[in-house]
């Protein structure tokens, strides 16, 4: 099983985006559950989603995960908020939407390994809106192989009809500007 | 040959679906955190024309109790859902179909009451309405809210039933939590689900008055008749479980059990919890201790019976409660200690409270509490007064 934790600001779409690989995942036979930290977010506040998925077995968890295995940044600006980034495993992997340099970044957060993606930039040019949730999809499938590219699109069609192409459009570049190492 | 398909849905969601293939003729209720998105997806497939139903939108959950009750009544087959606070509000009216026979099916996201105000899941709202008429029963995943929400109808239907039915999906940790389940075919529950005709429904040809007044000669009576009615729904819930079983291989029971072979320390818990307590047991057995866990699916009627059956054996028996009865402990573990009063043999009995507010109980929270618990037996043999244990207080 691998615990994903994604970071974000409410309004930025971090459930959304949990909820969309959650699907993408089980339409491809796989076990996946996404969990809102849950509560009454607000636009703007730092808000946490969890993704669980599991090649072989039912989910059974659902306590908040703590040390996870991959955490998925939408906002740079949160980086130095509360002890999110601490709590990432130490061979784990960090996935951050930022415009700074992938080597920069990697001095920034202790993690085995780094994914690095101005999602910003590619929603901006590409949606017309700060919005960077389904943009980030695509680095997290570039970064972790959770789940094909293609598997997101029937879930991106059903969630957001008519922009649907917009936004796997932006995944689909962030998936190829996305830097691993 | 089952036709199924595996889909990814969140709680509320499921609940929406069993509700939809239930055919529900009346919905009433109120939109309340954690339970909204049940109500905005129903009242959409109301909107939509996806379900042939009446959907009355009301001003407060104690009008969305009163309406299901007119509507239930008059014959329909009704539904709502609330959550925490709402249900309260809603409490007054609780009694009122249970008392009248009328199978009113309700979805409850258990939720903590205020003060402080919360959101978040507990399970303070379900234990304030024990004691009210209604079956209750709890999931412990969003198959299981699909599930019980479907033979909810059929047992509350039950013209040998008649008793409103209340399934309690944890609020957030169900209702908002999308997973891989499966939804059986439309067809399949149709021939699950029976049509629905009340034994004396309201006719406006044949006009009655009901419920409406009981002056001491025959108020008693009328508890009475309600309690052994009440006493006797047991065997026609166990009947539905089993005919949704053979139907759809999904078997259910008041009281299960997992690991609990040889078990001589055993966990008792209700709800979402139970599937990453079962992980806590796991490790514990891998360590070579004898522990198994109980869950209580059905809360009302008490499964005595089932309940007594399931702990024979057990020397050590700890119990979660996510509620705190104030001055008393916890509800459910005084419940346990009642139902084991008579026997010549019984466990201890060690209470903790936790997951108060949406407190979260990680893997090692259910160890610890099975660790601490034979502390506190060793306590217990001494002679020591132990008391019921907040688990994860700062202090």
């Amino acid at each position: 099983m691998i615990e994903i934790c994604i970071y974000g600001r409410g309004g930025q779409g971090g459930v959304t985006l949990a909820e969309l690989a959650a699907h993408a995942a089980i339409l491809e036979g796989k076990h996946a559950q996404s969990m809102p930290s849950f509560g009454p977010e607000r636009r703007g506040a730092p808000v946490l989603a969890f993704l669980r998925v599991d090649e072989t077995e039912r989910i059974k968890v659902r306590a908040e995960i703590n040390e996870p295995d991959v955490l998925l940044v939408l906002d740079p600006g949160l980086l130095g908020v509360g002890d999110v980034v601490s709590r990432l495993k130490k061979d784990g992997m960090a996935i951050v939407n930022t415009i700074k340099s992938h080597e920069e970044m990697k001095t920034k957060i202790e993690a085995n390994k780094m994914a690095t993606v101005d999602a910003m930039g590619i929603a901006r040019a590409v949606l017309g809106l700060p919005i960077v949730n389904t943009t980030m999809i695509g680095a997290l499938v570039k970064a972790t192989g959770i789940v094909k590219l293609a598997s997101l699109e029937a879930p991106m069609e059903e969630r957001f009809g008519k922009v649907a192409a917009k936004n796997i459009a932006a995944m689909r570049r962030a998936y190829k500007e996305t830097v691993v190492s | 040959m089952k036709k199924e398909k595996v889909v990814g849905l969140e709680g509320s969601f499921a609940v929406s679906e069993a509700v939809r293939m239930a055919n529900a003729d009346v919905i009433a209720a109120y939109p309340i955190t954690p339970q909204t998105h049940i109500v905005e997806r129903l009242s959409e497939m109301v909107a939509e024309g996806e379900l042939d139903a009446e959907f009355i939108c009301v001003e407060s959950e104690h009008s969305a109790m009163s309406a299901c009750v007119g509507a239930s009544a008059g014959g329909a087959r009704v539904f709502t859902c609330t959550a925490g606070q709402g249900l309260e509000l809603m409490h007054e009216v609780l009694y009122i179909p249970s008392s009248m026979r009328l199978p009113v099916v309700a979805v409850v996201a258990n939720r903590a009451l205020s003060a402080p105000l919360s959101v978040w899941c507990d399970h303070s709202d379900m234990m304030a309405v024990r004691d009210i008429g209604w079956i209750q029963m709890l999931a412990e995943n969003n198959q299981q809210a699909f599930d019980l929400t479907l033979c909810a109808f059929r047992i509350a239907e039950d013209n040998e039933v008649l008793f409103p039915t209340m399934v309690h999906i944890d609020g957030f940790h169900l209702s908002h939590v999308i997973e891989d389940m499966r939804l059986p075919d439309a067809e399949e529950v149709a021939g699950f689900i029976p049509d629905y005709k009340h034994p004396f429904a309201l006719d406006p040809d044949k006009p009655v008055s009901m419920g409406c007044y009981g002056p001491p000669f025959i108020y008693p009576e009328t508890k009475r008749a309600q309690e052994v009615a009440f006493e006797n729904v047991m065997p026609k819930i166990l009947e539905t479980w089993k005919v949704f079983g053979d139907r759809f291989g999904r078997y259910y029971a008041p009281v299960e059990k997992y690991r609990m072979e040889d078990a001589k320390i055993a966990l008792l818990t209700m709800g979402s919890y139970s599937e990453t307590a079962m992980l806590a047991i796991d490790e514990l057995r891998a360590k070579g201790e004898d522990v198994g866990l109980i869950r209580l699916r059905l809360w009302r009627p008490f499964p005595f019976k089932e309940f007594r059956e399931a702990v024979k054996g057990v020397e050590v028996l700890v119990v979660l409660d996510r509620c705190v009865s104030f001055g008393m402990g916890g509800p459910v573990c005084s419940e346990v200690k009642s139902a084991l009063y008579d026997q010549q043999k019984k466990p201890h009995v060690v209470g903790f409270i936790g997951g108060l507010g949406g407190r979260d109980i990680p893997i090692e929270g259910f160890e610890y509490m099975i660790q601490s618990a034979l502390e506190k037996v060793k306590a217990i043999e001494r002679g020591e007064e132990v008391e019921t244990e907040m688990i994860g207080i700062r202090e």
